[in-house]
């Protein structure tokens, strides 16, 4: 179980128009920690975290730092601290590297530590510095992919959500990804909880996981325990 | 010489062209700053900028100095809109393009009908914003009116073109214009960021109704109608989407008519709008975006 829980789901229900994708979730965040949401297609893992960032119509208790946000809009929990990559990486197409990046702290009002940050993240993707005039909307899936991860740090977040960041990228540049995730999370305290379909490297990377399937959670453990049971090797692991 | 040309001739009447085209750039990127944030075209902004005009009226007629009215009008326009946008538009936010358009031509009636309400039918005129006396530059005799509308047109645009670029502000108008899901998980207020959006496009347009009414002999409540079309059409020629663009086409139409109607006699002023309708029909079969618009590339 988490140290001190930092996002707390319980029995979270959600819906797109009448369909409803979410049947009570439950599921908790520690701080610093690095959680993973697996699941096959359609099993609501994206809605879970639209939940969390007030995207998608939801009820139920979600509690971040021991606030409920069940009812907040996506720009009110964005100003709590916590960075929604959505899948699609939600590029600001027509602006700059440098704006999106910019936009990132958008509602930050501490100028000198923003640009203090900025020096950070430009460490963890140094291309980012060269490329920082080109239209985000014109950089391959990869480097969009990068620049979500680095606006997101951007808001010096307590917690990110990162939705299947391996979409659509070639494998070296997803093991980039989760390399450089890995080390935020080490190194930084990063909290993150990402939505991954490449069970392998979720359950590598992680501390603990759940599996969901048609809007519930099936199984949740620690990485090491999900690894070692029996249908998750069968549907996910492939072995 | 057989065939002297006048050139200062030429050179007057393109400064002519030009300000005339300036006040129309302001309401073409008034137009296209809502396109581009809301893919409609708000058809009420001639009048909401006619009824800046006779705000602006009022105050001068109350005591102010042109240029105090002139200030406080943009200030009571941008706050205005803003208001209008949160009771009239914000309820359709979510609703189709076309149940929007429908808002807007709404807007336009009672906007129309209000300005013709507090304002009795009459004629009026406001008070030059410059000096009626010409200056003469390397021997060509210029109005300052006009160079003046140039300077605060241009003025202007460089002023919004700033705000756009280099502020967060205007990064995060620009976003959610067109990344609204993506800017509101940044905690970009998107709705208010749209309402500012009208507020700035009242502004503009106040500005060309109040650089418009001074040039005209006396002006009543239909007095923005033709600014609108050649807005319009200046801001098609030089690509709807694209506000730098709409600056140029509206500049250039302006230099264009003005030469068309003093060089090719037939056309005089009467003929200058269809004139004018006719070459960016031409222009658009041949560029369908517009002289600067960019054949929608965008990523999904
Ligand atoms: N915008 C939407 N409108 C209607 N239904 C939706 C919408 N988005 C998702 N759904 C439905 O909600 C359910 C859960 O979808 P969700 O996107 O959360 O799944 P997922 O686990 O992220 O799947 P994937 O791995 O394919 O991304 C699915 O049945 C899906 O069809
Ligand atoms: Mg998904």
């Amino acid at each position: 179980m988490p140290r001190s829980s930092l996002l707390e789901l319980e029995d979270v229900e959600a819906r797109y128009g009448q369909m409803r994708a979410l049947h009570g979730v439950s599921l908790e965040v520690g701080e610093g920690e690095l959680v993973a949401v697996l699941g096959p297609n359609g099993a609501g893992k994206t809605t879970t975290l639209r939940a969390v960032s007030g995207t998608v119509r939801r009820s139920g208790k979600i509690a971040f730092a021991g606030k409920s946000i069940a009812r907040r809009s996506p720009e009110a929990v964005a100003r709590l601290g916590i960075a929604h990559v959505p899948e699609g990486r939600g590029t600001l197409s027509e602006l700059t590297v440098a704006e999106n990046l910019r936009l990132g702290a958008y509602t930050r009002r501490d100028r000198a530590a923003v640009r203090e940050d900025t020096g950070r993240v430009l460490a963890h993707f140094p291309w980012l510095g060269e490329r920082s005039d080109q239209r985000a909307g014109t950089l391959s899936g990869g480097e969009q992919q990068m620049l979500a991860l680095a606006r997101a740090l951007m808001l010096r977040p307590r917690l990110v959500l990162l939705d299947e960041p391996s979409l659509g990228l070639a494998p070296k540049v997803v093991a980039e990804i989760f390399r450089i995730v890995r080390e935020l999370n080490e190194r930084d305290g990063l909290t993150v909880l990402v939505v991954e379909q490449n069970a392998n490297l979720a359950l590598d990377s992680s501390s603990r996981a759940y599996v969901l399937e048609a809007g519930r959670v099936a199984l949740e453990g620690t990485s090491a325990e999900l690894r070692r049971n029996e249908s998750v090797r069968r549907s996910y692991l492939g072995y | 010489m057989l065939f002297a040309f006048d050139w200062t001739q030429l050179a007057q009447q393109t400064v002519i062209g030009l300000s005339s085209g300036g006040t129309w750039a302001l309401l073409a990127l008034a137009i296209v700053l809502i396109y581009r944030s809301t893919g409609v075209i708000n058809f009420a902004q001639g009048e909401m900028a006619m009824f800046s005009v006779f705000i602006a009226w009022s105050l001068v007629h109350h005591g102010l100095t042109y240029w105090a009215a002139f200030f406080l009008t943009i200030a009571i326009s941008i706050a205005g809109a803003i208001a209008v946008e949160r009771v009239v538009i914000r309820p359709v936010e979510q609703a189709p393009v076309l149940t929007v358009v429908i808002v807007t031509l709404g807007l336009l009636f009672v906007v129309d009908g209000a300005a013709r309400w507090f304002w009795s039918p009459e004629t009026r005129t406001l008070p030059n914003a410059f000096s009626t006396s010409p200056i003469t530059i390397a021997g060509v005799a210029f109005s300052w009116q006009d160079l003046g509308n140039i300077a605060v047109s241009l003025g202007l645009v460089v002023l919004l073109w700033g705000l756009f670029r280099f502020t967060k502000l205007g990064l995060a108008l620009r976003a959610a214009a067109v990344n609204p899901d993506e800017s509101r998980l940044l905690g970009i207020r998107v709705s208010w960021m749209l309402a500012l959006g009208w507020g700035l496009a009242a502004g503009l347009g106040a500005v060309s109704g109040m650089l418009t009414a001074p040039a005209l002999a006396s002006f009543d409540q239909n007095l923005m109608q033709p600014v609108l079309l050649y807005a319009f059409a200046g801001a098609v020629l030089g690509g709807i989407e694209s506000p730098l663009g709409a600056v140029a086409g509206s500049l250039l139409l302006g230099v264009f008519v003005n030469l068309v109607g003093t060089y090719v006699g037939w056309i005089g002023t009467d003929l200058r709008l269809p004139v004018a309708l006719a070459v960016i029909l031409g222009v658009l079969l041949v560029r369908p975006a517009g002289l600067f618009g960019k054949v929608s590339a965008r990523r999904v």
